[in-house]
């Protein structure tokens, strides 16, 4: 009579790619979320041009003091980058390079931005990944067992700490593990992301333990209250009585019908971090000398470095749209009434 | 309290409690959930444990079934199951127990299935949490379960997931999973109340013939005494966590010795097949004349993917003339709860008219429709979502009238003294919605309602949520509220009990359509169509109660109230 094999947990993703039925739904549900992606974009890139352009002094402030540089020069040198068109048609002539993949350059060093930001994305990939790993792990067992033994005293614990952490500035936090591990007992470097001259994958490792500790610090704490709460949420359905009538040992109740059910909005919440991932953190780059993309913004800002600055904004702006989008696709995926609804 | 019946020989009794206490944790409103309840579950039996909520029932069956929260325990007594007392049992042998011994099936199926395993998943995991044969004699098992609680194309059933699901599907999907392993009992707590009429009647059919054919003992858990006399063979009812009468079902039913009994008996609405004598004659006018009224929802969008239609309300005509009310009844999905949404403009309309006072409010844009407003107003379902929970009752009720530019101080004054009306006590106005139960916060949104002085009250499903002696007192109130006010009502429900109670005239509701409009005598006792000769044959304890004949005592007046 039933021929189909029992479905794996994964069945939904092939299920998803094979059903005919599907394909034109999920492509019309991806083609809508697309154009409307595009379409904030342009608003996005808007509005960022016009308020980096409205910054006192414009690109070129930083050489109205240099006695080296005459008025001359600086007029020459506007004319030689274009910045003496009218705004809009600075913004029409940039936007219609991205779109054939130009970038633009560096005011600073005449190289592309894709290939600044590239130099920069992988150090902050090791250090925002590492981090975010650990801290959805470690925060999703928290929030979990505090759920689990709720009012106990390691809920109460998780409460406070995850209080601490939310309260106090991240900078504190990194500065209180260089003096402790660094100054006092040696354990590890206080900063950079390899020894000049090592550079062995250890080396590497050595320097990225408590950058990404402090970190993951916050993202742990959010993380923790977060999934208490949608675990206590899901504890609280009747689905999880039924299970505790048929006779499911409690373990399993947890794992198969509390913690997917749990995981459902967590998944939007990751989806809103994966940007954060790839911009990285201002604040622990710069304390650890981490050559991120969270200290080249800075930079990039302190320097007038507009091609760069623009190239991030419109960067992280993608990645905002891509994990919303991302996250949709899989939450469409694991959750049946969303994928064939 | 009387005393327990006679012991009987072991062998014969599937389950037996005594003297079971269950604590409340200290600071609850008594001290005790049950108190020294003792009864006796025979072997191949059908037991039902009636009363109002808060009576203790639901905290019994948990006992029983070692499911209670960590905050509530039991004090005293015992739960002696094939010799053994399960009170005190190590939750491993509890777990054990459950499932393949003891089985349970909740009231609310919409919510008792994991929305993100397939239905013959949730079957096989009975199966595999006592370790019961291999995956595929589990996958054949489970077929097999589905095909025996009368699904319709278990293969397929077997891969859906439970959003797919009717209500009546999903509670013969928790039946399945309940029978999985052949448990010799079968607790059922509340199944149908969440469950249309119709609906109810055939799971009420399906527990009893799957009782029979597998000879299980069933402990039924209702508030209902329809149900009782359905299916029951006796019957324990429980008041404040005692256990007030015993006996069998026929015992019970007719010569109840207990007052609180004969007043749940009482509290039963009957069909009446008598029709309601209004207050005065009829005007000539009509206050709502609605004509071709039509609501289409269209869900998807038309670009991408496949579009559906579904016709909620198609062509609806009716006429309602000023202090008299209407009953629309029908199943779910039959299209009342959009006809009411229809009326009081919550919802557009596709096309007809709404003549209320004799203009067409149909097409008036929201701004010119405002002035109206308060004219008609709504009675909700549920008690516990419509109130506010930050705002208090005065707030509750004066918010309206104030935005419609009543001063401050006259609201007040009008909400105190319609609190009075409706059977509440003055402290009422400034205390919060969860300090009343659901009977008095059906009152709050009855006075709430009233505060506009309306011309047109919609109840819709406004006692669905209430136990039955509950209910019995909400109509009642109504009743009275409409013969001191001349207010007109459209009263949608699904349950024709209820309905022929309060209504002048019913209009059955199927798909959409009207098939049938008529005074309740035509609807109940010469109904011309098959759907509405289906819903009158699906009213738990009709059969039973008119070979009895009680008839004469079924108006409102008759009974007896608190």
């Amino acid at each position: 009579m039933c021929c189909r094999p029992r479905p794996l947990w994964p069945r939904s993703a092939l299920e998803w790619c094979c059903n005919a039925n599907m394909v034109p739904r999920m492509s019309g549900f991806l083609l809508n979320r697309l154009s409307q992606s595009v379409v904030l974009l342009v608003i996005v890139s808007i509005i960022g041009f016009t308020v980096l352009n409205l910054m006192p002094g414009g690109p070129l402030a930083q050489f109205g003091l240099d006695p080296g540089m005459t008025q001359k020069d600086v007029e020459r040198l506007a004319t030689q980058l274009g910045l003496n068109r009218p705004l809009w048609i600075q913004y029409l002539d940039w936007a219609w390079r991205l779109l054939q993949g130009d970038w633009g350059h560096s005011f600073r060093d005449g190289s592309s931005v894709l290939a600044v930001i590239g130099r920069h994305l992988l150090a902050t990939l090791l250090l925002m990944g590492t981090s975010t790993a650990f801290a959805i792990a470690v925060g999703a067992w928290i929030g979990i067992r505090g759920a689990t033994h709720r009012y106990s005293l390691f809920d109460y614990c998780a409460t406070v700490g995850a209080m601490v952490a939310l309260s106090v500035p991240t900078f504190w936090f990194g500065l209180i593990g260089i003096y402790i591990f660094t100054l006092k007992l040696g354990w590890v470097p206080a900063g950079n992301m390899y020894t000049i001259g090592d550079g062995s994958v250890l080396d590497y490792l050595h320097h990225l333990i408590l950058p990404s500790l402090v970190l993951s610090l916050v993202h742990v704490a959010i993380w923790s209250r977060y999934m208490r709460t949608a675990t206590l949420d899901a504890l609280s359905q009747d689905f999880v009585k039924t299970a505790r009538a048929k006779g499911v040992s409690e373990r399993r109740i947890l794992l198969k019908h509390v913690v997917g059910n749990a995981l459902l909005p967590m998944i939007t919440l990751a989806g809103m971090q994966l940007p954060s991932i790839l911009t990285g953190a201002l604040v622990t780059e710069t304390v650890f000398t981490w050559p991120g993309m969270g200290r080249l913004f800075l930079d990039s800002l302190g320097y007038s470095d507009y091609p760069v600055v623009m190239g991030l904004l419109i960067f992280s702006a993608i990645l905002v749209v891509l994990g919303n989008l991302i996250a949709d696709i899989i939450i469409a995926t694991v959750d049946p009434r969303i994928r064939l609804g | 309290m009387t005393s327990a019946p006679q012991p009987l020989a072991s062998q014969d009794v599937a389950l037996a409690v005594h003297d079971l206490t269950v604590s409340l944790p200290a600071g609850m409103e008594r001290a005790h959930a049950v108190e020294n309840v003792s009864f006796e579950l025979k072997r191949g039996q059908i037991l039902c444990i009636i009363g109002e909520s808060g009576s203790g029932k639901s905290v019994t069956a948990n006992a029983i079934m070692g499911l209670l929260p960590k905050s509530i325990r039991v004090f005293s007594g015992e739960i002696r199951l094939e010799g053994m007392d399960l009170v005190g049992l190590s939750p491993e042998s509890l777990r054990d127990l459950r499932g393949r011994v003891v089985s349970m099936i909740f009231q609310d199926p919409l919510s008792a299935l994991n929305p993100l395993m397939t239905v013959g998943a949730q079957i096989e995991e009975v199966m595999a949490a006592h370790g019961a044969g291999t995956p595929k004699s589990r996958r054949s098992r489970a077929i097999e379960l589905l095909t025996e609680v009368g699904l319709p194309d278990p293969p397929l059933m077997y891969h859906q997931y439970p959003f797919r699901l009717s209500g009546g599907q999903r509670q013969r999907v928790m039946i399945a999973m309940a029978l999985a392993l052949e448990p010799a009992i079968l607790i059922a707590d509340e199944p149908t109340t969440a469950l249309d009429v119709t609906t109810q009647a055939q799971i009420l059919q399906l527990i009893r013939d799957i009782q029979r054919r597998k000879g299980m003992s069933v402990m039924f858990i209702t508030h209902d005494f329809g149900v009782v006399a359905e299916i029951a063979d006796s019957v324990v009812v429980m008041e404040k966590g005692h256990c007030v009468e015993q006996g069998s079902a026929e015992q019970v039913l007719k010569s109840p010795s207990h007052l609180y009994t004969r007043r749940l008996i009482a509290a039963v609405p009957h069909l009446t097949g008598k029709d309601r004598v209004p207050a005065e004659a009829a005007a000539s006018s009509s206050i709502l004349k609605v004509e071709c009224l039509v609501k289409t929802y269209r869900s998807g969008s038309a670009l991408f993917g496949k579009q559906r239609i579904v016709p909620a309300v198609n062509g609806v005509s009716f006429d309602l003339s000023p202090g008299r009310t209407l009953g629309v009844v029908g199943e779910s999905g039959s299209g009342k709860s959009s006809l009411g949404r229809l009326l009081i403009k919550l919802l557009d309309s596709d096309s007809g008219s709404i003549l209320f006072e004799g203009g067409d409010v149909a097409r008036l844009s929201e701004a010119e429709f405002r002035p109206i407003r308060p004219k008609i107003q709504m009675i909700f379902q549920d008690p516990f979502a419509s109130l506010n929970p930050r705002s208090t009752v005065g707030q509750i009720l004066t918010v309206g009238p104030i935005a419609h530019g009543l001063p401050h101080k006259d609201a007040c004054e009008q909400a105190r003294e319609l609190l009075a009306h409706v059977g509440l006590d003055a402290g009422t106005f400034d205390r919060y919605p969860h300090e009343f139960s659901g009977g008095q916060r059906q009152r709050i949104g009855i006075a709430r309602a009233l505060m506009f002085k309306p011309k047109l009250l919609i109840a819709d499903e406004a006692v669905s949520a209430l136990d039955v002696s509950i209910q019995a007192q909400i109509l009642k109130l109504l009743d009275q509220i409409q013969r001191e006010t001349g207010v007109s009502m459209i009263f949608i429900t699904h349950d024709l009990r209820v309905a022929s109670q309060i209504c002048d005239e019913i209009a059955v509701m199927h798909r959409g359509q009207i098939v049938e409009h008529g005074p309740p005598s035509q609807i109940f006792l010469n109904p011309t169509s098959a759907y509405t000769r289906e819903l009158v044959a699906a009213i738990p304890g009709e059969q039973q109660s008119n070979a009895r004949a009680i008839g004469s005592q079924s108006t409102l007046a008759g009974h007896s109230h608190k």
